[in-house]
């Protein structure tokens, strides 16, 4: 194999790989980038055995053929290398080197045999449909906040992507949740979604699809089964597997009968909620929420640090209520918030809080009270 | 020479060899007597004494207090000890050397209440108590002389006189200048015993003692000193203290002070408490997970119980299990509410539990709450995705209501008859 190839191009390609290589993997395979030339393209293929993404990029291909290499280490060089720099990669079978030419910078590089290297199975997928990169970005930005690290509910660590049937007909959800709060964000159903399988995407295929939803004129063709999930742009191919579990009844979780009714600034109530937060213990975090007529005190009193306390003027019409939240979660969900007044309903302070953002419900998070 | 009668209390300024107040033998001089202020008090072979006391046929027969066949011996009377039984020794073994031993199963909750009863017998004299175990503890009496208007040792042995005749249990004390030597010294003179080690006879008392004597030295360290050539105290101190550290590391440098008598720890009255847990060895090991969760389920409530009673949460759960092997498999979760409940600590731990993918058998299980806080006054209220929590938070609380009222009988799980 030998080709030639701009420096940003294959940035960019080896960027995307990098960061799905395993950092600590015991298969050294797995920490290698596998570049296959052909045509006039190079495409790059990086897999830690549940994310596979490639990348093709345009390259001047004079021999082709296909050779692994360390993905940290050539990213690594080409990061280094010098804008605009037209580099070219080069597999010598006789050494089992590739050279990396730039200028003149010259590498030699180990490599691993091609066979090696694991390529993904592929899957049957029964339902393909294509979103514009805008709204994908949006399930998914508003909901992975509330993804659970906790790995004994391993079916609450991804985003549970599904169809379901929202007030204003059949939409694309995504739900997250750690037990504490909860995201539901929904879009309208993308043709060719119906018959689509719920599936759990996990916290990492999440964070490395983002990557491809920057561009706001794209549009992202996505493939569902039951096992996988892949979400493509014309160059670049994302391809997980999904949790293998049943997502819980989120639908039980979501109070109904929540009737005192807060609405506030979210951006003058986050940073209020931040600044009292200050004085709170390290680990509970909790902020006091002190409801009375159109007023709302914030309030913070940790034994052993002190003690802080804002008022708000907001529109509120129930009975006094006092209520307490972690702080972290509150600063969350308030900056969910992005075009309208955040409207809180509460029920008592034992039960579960819902917000959403004006009386839009397309995207609507509970979260769990605390004692304070 | 300062001498003290540890029967009448009486002190006198020449040794003799009965006392002169009450003819007592049991006599204690020092030149520094009257001025240690530092001491160990240690029961004597606690729990056997607790069970000796409350059965009295007990008395002349060699009695083990340990967990089934398959445990270990916790505490063995003097009677056990003569045939060489020893703490920590397999049940079976001990019952080898000593066929004729009254085995009886721990009573924890009994000797914490006989426990607390010598606490309250320590609080009397002095709050600096830093308590080491349900039986030994140190006291600093340093400064309390005025009020109690006598020096420490006659405090003391005041207070060994009081626990035996008041609570039937026997106490050695060790007096000192500090806890290091105050505990050496509550050993070397048992059962019912009172030693003391004073500043001048320091150097001579620790000269050819073993290392192993200092805290903190085990088998390996052992070894390792050995591998070196010093195998006594008197072997440390032949060391420079620069190359000595530099040698075993920095951790080493405690050691060349214990080894010269130095220790600035003071007494510290309640040290944090660390974690609440309890762990059980089955009779024989076991994979069978429904049997592993019935044993959670009693150990868990034992811990809470202990939690409640103390009016702390524990923010980490860890879930303990020995293989077959003795080698030892843990997991710890962090809970998002620091909790106190049986239930809530039962299902992190379950979960825990149901994460481990190794099939066993296991001849342990163990679990426990460490990270801990004051409870505040009310429960969490719960997770989103478990909303019965509250209601089964709600059910424990009127269980352990009723229990107060009623006795710990009076109302239990069904699970907790398995």
């Amino acid at each position: 194999m030998k080709i030639s190839i701009e420096r940003a191009a294959l940035l960019k390609a080896v960027a995307q790989a990098q960061s799905v290589v395993e950092r600590r993997n015991t298969i050294p395979i797995l920490a290698n980038v596998l570049i296959e030339a052909e045509g006039a393209t190079a495409s790059f293929r990086a897999t830690d055995l549940d994310i596979e993404v490639v990348d093709r990029a345009p390259a001047m291909v004079e021999r082709a053929g296909a050779t692994t290499v360390s993905a940290v280490m050539l990213h690594e060089i080409v990061r280094k290398l010098p804008d605009g720099a037209l580099i070219s990669l080069a597999d010598d079978p006789a050494t089992g080197r590739l050279s990396v030419q730039a200028g003149r910078s010259h590498f030699s590089l180990a490599t691993l045999p091609r066979e090696d290297f694991p390529v993904m199975a592929n899957s049957e997928y029964t339902a393909n449909f294509s979103a514009p990169a805008p709204v994908l970005r949006r399930l998914f930005d508003k909901s992975k906040f509330a993804i659970s690290t906790e790995e004994t509910r391993y079916y609450l660590n991804g985003v549970y992507m599904h169809v379901a049937t929202s007030e204003t007909g059949p939409v694309l959800r995504c739900v997250a949740t750690d037990g504490h709060r909860l995201a539901r964000i929904d879009a309208p159903l993308p043709e060719g979604a119906e018959g689509m399988p719920g599936v759990i995407v996990p916290r990492k295929t999440v964070g490395e699809m983002r990557k491809l939803l920057d561009d706001d004129e794209a549009t992202i063709a996505v493939s569902v089964s039951e096992t996988k999930v892949r979400f493509a742009t014309p160059t670049i191919t994302l391809t997980s597997k999904v949790i293998d579990g049943t997502f819980p009844d989120y639908t039980r979780v979501i109070p109904i009968g929540n009737t005192r009714r807060l609405e506030v600034d979210a951006a003058e109530f986050a940073r209020a909620v931040d600044r009292v937060a200050t004085v709170s213990s390290e680990r509970s975090r909790a902020v006091k929420l002190s409801l009375d007529e159109d007023r709302l005190v914030l309030s913070v009193n940790a034994p052993d640090a002190g003690a802080a306390e804002e008022e708000l003027a907001v529109a509120y019409a129930d009975e006094r209520l006092e209520i307490g939240f972690n702080a972290k979660y509150l600063l969350e969900i308030a900056s969910q918030v992005d075009r309208e007044n955040a409207v809180f309903l509460f029920n008592s302070s034992g039960d579960p809080t819902l917000m959403r953002e004006g009386n839009d419900t397309s995207a609507v998070y509970v979260v769990m009270p605390m004692r304070v | 020479m300062p001498a003290l009668c540890r029967d009448c209390l009486a002190s006198f300024e020449s040794p003799a060899s009965r006392c002169p107040a009450c003819g007592g033998p049991r006599l204690l001089a020092h030149p520094e007597l009257f001025e240690l202020s530092i001491a160990h008090v240690d029961c004597d072979a606690f729990y056997a004494s607790v069970e000796k006391r409350d059965d009295p046929s007990l008395a002349a027969r060699p009695v083990i207090v340990g967990g089934g066949t398959r445990g270990v011996v916790s505490t063995c009377c003097y009677i056990a000890r003569i045939a060489g039984v020893r703490s920590a020794m397999p049940m079976f073994q001990a019952l080898k050397l000593c066929p004729d031993a009254v085995v009886i199963r721990p009573r924890g909750s009994h000797y914490a209440a006989v426990s607390r009863q010598i606490r309250t017998l320590f609080e009397a004299l002095t709050p600096q108590i830093e308590p080491l175990s349900l039986d030994e503890a140190f006291l600093d009496l340093s400064g309390t002389e005025r009020l109690h208007r006598a020096p420490p040792a006659v405090l003391l042995a005041r207070l060994a006189r009081d626990i035996e005749t008041q609570l039937g249990v026997t106490v050695s004390v060790g007096l000192s200048h500090n806890k290091f030597l105050a505990k050496v010294a509550s050993d070397l003179d048992k059962p019912r015993g009172f030693a003391v080690i004073g500043r001048a006879d320091t150097e001579a008392f620790l000269r050819d003692k073993p290392v192993r004597i200092l805290w903190g030295v085990g088998a390996a360290t052992q070894a390792a000193l050995a591998a070196a050539g010093i195998r006594t105290l008197a072997d440390i101190r032949r060391q420079d203290r620069a190359a000595f550290a530099r040698r075993f590391g920095a951790a080493s440098d405690r050691l060349w002070r214990l080894a010269h008598g130095l220790d600035s720890r003071r007494v510290a009255p309640d040290a944090a408490l660390k974690s609440v847990s309890n762990e059980t060895t089955f009779d024989a090991d076991t994979a069978d997970r429904d049997l592993l969760d019935a044993h959670l389920w009693r150990l868990v409530e034992k811990v809470s119980d202990r939690m409640k009673a103390m009016h702390l949460v524990g923010r980490v759960v860890t879930l303990k299990l020995r293989r077959a092997d003795f080698s030892l498999l843990s997991r710890r979760i962090s809970l998002h509410d620091p909790a106190q409940l049986a239930d809530t600590l039962y299902h992190a731990a379950a979960g825990l539990l149901a994460g481990v993918r190794e099939p066993g058998p296991f001849r342990l299980i163990g679990v426990g709450f460490s990270e801990l806080l004051p409870a505040p006054a009310l429960d969490p209220v719960g997770d989103l995705l478990d909303p019965a929590a509250a209601t089964r938070a709600g059910a424990e609380r009127a269980t352990d209501a009723i229990r107060a009222r009623f006795g710990p009988q009076a109302i239990i799980k069904g699970r907790s008859l398995l």
